[in-house]
């Protein structure tokens, strides 16, 4: 039979099955195989903190969502065009979110009484007509993933049926036009030690995609072409590998070792193993007792003259904020990732969230100001560990750097910088004695920078005691004085407010007419720029600019907001960072605020815009 | 400022004087922590070490300002968290010579985690607990090593807290090195500064230390009194008294018991071995009180060898470049399935 085959240009697809059926593997993998074709790719990995749930039930459910397209996106799209349904239970949780008309393709081996009852289903839904207005395909893709596996020696019923979800994958190859190579490569790198269950899931995938292109259910394939971007050597990345890369990036442009002290923690821990895998070069990983010692751990490291990491999400950066307040007042660099997750306490540890942004502010004792920055893409998740490096040592500062679970866990093409692109962003460490009669003031400050010098343990002659205690200005004794202590106190302030003038300015993203401004920080950056692309096409005019620093802000940022009439601020939280540019700049800025666990949808944001454009 | 910086110590002559550093020392007339910070500052010219590969860090408490009157690189951190940002520096920089200077509070209570942790590990830090069984720089709360019945400021009809016992404590927390010293004694402290800093990885020292103004006497007996220590020197009768009368025998049950030398003879007493691969005799050791024994052991209760965390991290480290080259950025970057566009 001669099967058609329909061009898109762009298309989502939605992997759902239970959490050990390996439904984030089969996404990766389709991911991995649409990118190295040259398409466009965002990613939404959604999956419960339970490692196993029960079988078959709702909570249970994981999901994979990726968009690909022929051209630049922004987002893993609002609603699936495809879902693949494993089971009953990922029915459930997901057919609310597929448009009538789509694509279903269900594993009908899965919906027995038993699975049906616990998704709560009281008929079958593949019988009872109840998805009549969706395109369904039935596939027994647990009998014939068995089917396919039989005759490889050494691998049990249950070890066969685990293959199911690469029969899955293979019909979606299949249907999508997807290459194979690289995932046969995979399955057998991955397997290296048992070859026979290489064996088993290339047989399972092979026969899923064979299963596409013979079957009656399938009658068209589909073609989405490669994306035009911007020519170059490309890879895909998500967010905490980029980090990852960052910050060794920042060890190496700053000619300083890395040590990261860290306790495990979602959605932060792939930061920590990651590193640690990373030996060669140079860095230093130190797993823990808890939070706190792990940024203390990283503390000591800086007094000792590394670039001193840790990396928590919002309980453990709880935890750590007294030893923060600490590197403050002591004045040492200190780079703090918080991969926001949604709280509060332990929250959703699985899903993201922007709430964390006045607790890293304004979390800690006393007038305590920190830098504060955001990466907005999962590829800038690796710039903004170098800028967030660079101001630290700089400036002798702690700097807190805001990331979240859907940068961490989400995927985009990324163009691979090269290292000779990267700033220098080394520092000095200062040697001899800085005053006249021989000694050495460790409070002494850079009349530009206001940062104190920095003298490590090993440097003869400059042998000085630092501590939490106030200290007086210049000698950094022990001090009580109350003028002392107001001094100190305004030239922390003044030190961090003067980063300002060592930052780009707010870039606004501007069309000829536009009188409304969405201003937006951090993951957001995707949900919006596809909103205001959506507008855009319509006719309608709107302005888009997205902070990377949020303390200080850039210089120019109060001029831009009086320039528009009305502003727009969404957040994934209850409207933070809108406080603070409210009574700093006294605009009257709106919010848009969900706390869902889950990033905007670029519809609903586009309906929120026009709402604001046109009142 | 020393003239040999290369941690050569045969051309280093420093003496005591030269690790004072200018700052008025602050702590109550009378207090124990000048003897110990005397003997401390006596004691570090002997190692040899020039002064800018030294580092105290401290928590908070009375004995934390320590590292203020050292004149070497110190820091004054928080409650309890010296041994984690002692940890990092010395893992980083296994160079230096750290010291980490606690209290009961700060180590036992506040710092209990890290202290226990720093411990197992066996980072290469000598951390000093200067033990005074109250909380003084917050005026007079008891602590975690105040006796059952302690009336102090919060505990106005007696503590119900049973206490730790700090050596135990750190043996039961896979320590090293544990040891014990007085802050009047100041040979006997010096000689345990010794041996502590020739151990490698973690060692405890614990000191009794009077505070005389909230938990005054606490060490009278033992402070006033020699023949109630007990004197423990590897490969020595563990024997004491005025004249050397009692020694220390272990029943089966696994509990120190002291019988007169007279009835036992001397070959019937335990031979301290502080090497002992087994954390037994260690143990039992350490539970001996005036409480319980009329005696107090001082000295070194153990002094085992085992792996440093600072050299296996750093052997870590050189093993991965030796067998994957040294990290090259660009080809980390694309390590991984790439595409031209």
């Amino acid at each position: 039979m001669t099967k058609t085959v329909e061009q898109l240009d762009r298309v989502i697809i939605r992997f759902a099955g239970d959490s050990g059926d390996g439904m984030q593997l089969t996404g990766d993998r389709f991911t991995s195989e649409t990118a190295v074709f040259g398409n466009d790719i965002a990613t939404f990995p959604d999956f419960p903190a339970e490692i196993r749930a029960p079988a078959g039930s709702l909570p249970g459910v994981s999901g994979f969502q990726v968009h690909f397209a022929d051209h630049d996106i922004l987002t893993p799209g609002d609603q699936p065009d495809v879902l693949v349904a494993m089971n009953p239970a990922a029915l459930k949780t997901n057919l609310k979110d597929l448009p009538k008309g789509s694509t279903l393709i269900v594993n009908t081996d899965a919906f027995v009484p038993r699975n049906l009852d616990k998704a709560g289903y009281a008929s079958n839904p593949l019988e009872d007509g109840s998805l009549a207005d969706w395109q369904v395909h039935p596939v027994a893709v647990t009998t014939m993933t068995l089917e396919s596996v039989k005759g490889i020696e050494g691998i049990t019923p249950r070890e066969g049926e685990r293959a199911k979800n690469m029969f899955a994958l293979g019909l979606m190859c299949w249907l999508f036009g997807r290459p194979t190579q690289g995932t046969v490569d995979f399955i057998n790198e991955k397997f290296s030690k048992r070859p026979e269950i290489a064996a088993a899931n290339i047989a399972a995938f092979n026969a899923g995609y064979h299963f596409g292109e013979t079957s009656e259910t399938f009658s068209i394939s589909y073609e989405v072409k490669p994306a035009k971007l911007k020519p170059g050597k490309y890879r895909q990345i998500n967010g905490n590998s980029a980090l990852v890369y960052g910050l060794v990036a920042a060890s190496i442009q700053a000619k300083r070792a890395l040590f990261l002290g860290a306790y495990p923690i979602t959605p932060a821990s792939s930061i920590l193993e990651e590193l640690a895998a990373l030996k060669h070069f140079g860095v230093r990983t130190f797993q823990a007792e808890d939070e706190i010692a792990a940024v203390g751990a990283a503390l000591g490291a800086a007094f000792g003259g590394a670039l001193g990491v840790t990396v928590s999400a919002g309980p453990g950066i709880v935890l750590k904020q007294e030893t923060i307040g600490l590197a403050m007042q002591l004045e040492l660099p200190l780079v703090i990732l918080n991969i926001q997750r949604a709280g509060p306490s332990t929250g959703m540890p699985t899903k993201p969230e922007q709430t964390d942004l006045l607790n890293v502010l304004y979390g800690r004792n006393g007038e305590s100001p920190i830098p504060v920055i955001a990466a907005s893409t999962p590829g800038g998740c690796f710039f903004a560990a170098i800028e967030a490096a660079r101001i630290a040592l700089k400036y002798r500062t702690p700097v807190f750097l805001l990331s979240d679970a859907y940068l961490a866990n989400g995927a985009e093409p990324w163009l691979i910088p090269s290292s000779a692109d990267l700033p220098d962003i080394s520092v000095e460490n200062i040697i001899q004695p800085n005053r006249e009669d021989g000694s050495y003031w460790p409070y002494l400050r850079d009349e530009k920078t206001l940062a104190r010098p920095w003298a490590i343990p090993g440097t003869p002659g400059l042998e000085h005691r630092i501590g939490g205690i106030e200290k007086a200005d210049g000698t950094g004794n022990i001090s009580y004085d109350p003028d002392n202590h107001d001094l100190m106190t305004r030239l922390r302030a003044q030190k961090v407010a003067g980063i300002a003038a060592d930052i780009p300015l707010l870039e606004v993203d501007h069309v000829e007419g536009a009188r409304t401004l969405v201003l937006g920080w951090g993951s957001t950056y995707g949900p919006i720029g596809a909103a205001i692309k959506l507008l855009r096409a319509d006719g309608v005019a709107v302005d888009q600019a997205h902070l990377m620093h949020l303390n200080p802000f850039p210089r120019n940022l109060g001029e831009v907001l009086k320039s528009y009439d009305k502003i727009l601020m969404p957040e994934m939280n209850l409207g933070q960072l809108r406080q603070l540019v409210r009574s700093e700049f006294l605009v009257d800025a709106h919010g848009y605020n969900r706390v869902t666990g889950k990033p905007f949808k670029a519809s609903e944001l586009a309906e929120a815009i026009l709402a604001l454009v046109n009142a | 400022m020393s003239d040999n910086g290369n941690g050569n110590s045969g051309l280093l002559q420093l003496s005591a004087k030269d690790f004072k550093s200018d700052q008025e020392v602050r702590w109550c007339p009378g207090c124990g922590d000048y003897a110990i910070l005397a003997a401390v500052q006596g004691f570090m010219p002997e190692l040899g070490i020039p002064r800018e590969n030294i580092v105290f860090v401290s928590g908070i408490g009375c004995s934390s300002r320590f590292p203020y009157y050292m004149q070497t690189y110190g820091m004054h951190s928080i409650h309890g968290r010296a041994p984690a940002i002692a940890s990092g520096l010395s893992t980083s920089r296994p160079d230096l010579s750290v010291w980490v200077v606690t209290g009961d509070g700060d180590a036992m209570s506040i710092g209990g985690n890290h202290l226990i942790h720093a411990l197992r590990r066996n980072v290469n830090l000598k951390i000093l607990l200067f033990n005074n069984e109250i909380y003084g720089l917050t005026k007079g709360q008891y602590s975690p090593t105040s006796p059952v019945g302690k009336v102090a400021k919060s505990t106005p009809m007696g503590s119900i807290d049973r206490p730790f016992y700090p050596l135990s404590l750190a043996l039961g927390a896979e320590a090293t090195f544990v040891a014990r010293s007085i802050d009047t004694d100041r040979k006997h402290l010096t000689e345990v500064l010794r041996q502590a800093a020739a151990h490698k990885g973690t060692a405890l020292v614990e000191i009794y230390q009077n505070c005389n103004i909230y938990n005054d006497g606490a060490f009278d007996v033992i402070r006033d009194n020699k023949g109630r220590r007990l004197y423990l020197e590897h490969g020595k009768p563990a024997v004491f008294g005025e004249n050397g009368e009692k020694g220390i025998v272990f029943t089966d049950e696994g509990a120190a018991k002291i019988v007169d030398i007279n009835e036992v003879g001397l070959d019937g007493v335990y031979v301290h071995d502080a090497h002992a691969d087994e954390v037994f005799h260690a143990f039992a050791l350490s539970r001996i009180t005036q409480a319980s024994h009329g005696v107090t052991p001082i000295g070194v209760l153990r002094d085992v060898d085992r792996p440093v965390y600072d050299e296996q991290m750093a052997g870590q480290l050189e093993a991965a470049v030796a067998k994957r080259g040294a990290g090259d950025l660009d080809a980390l970057l694309s390590a991984t399935d790439t595409w031209e566009l």
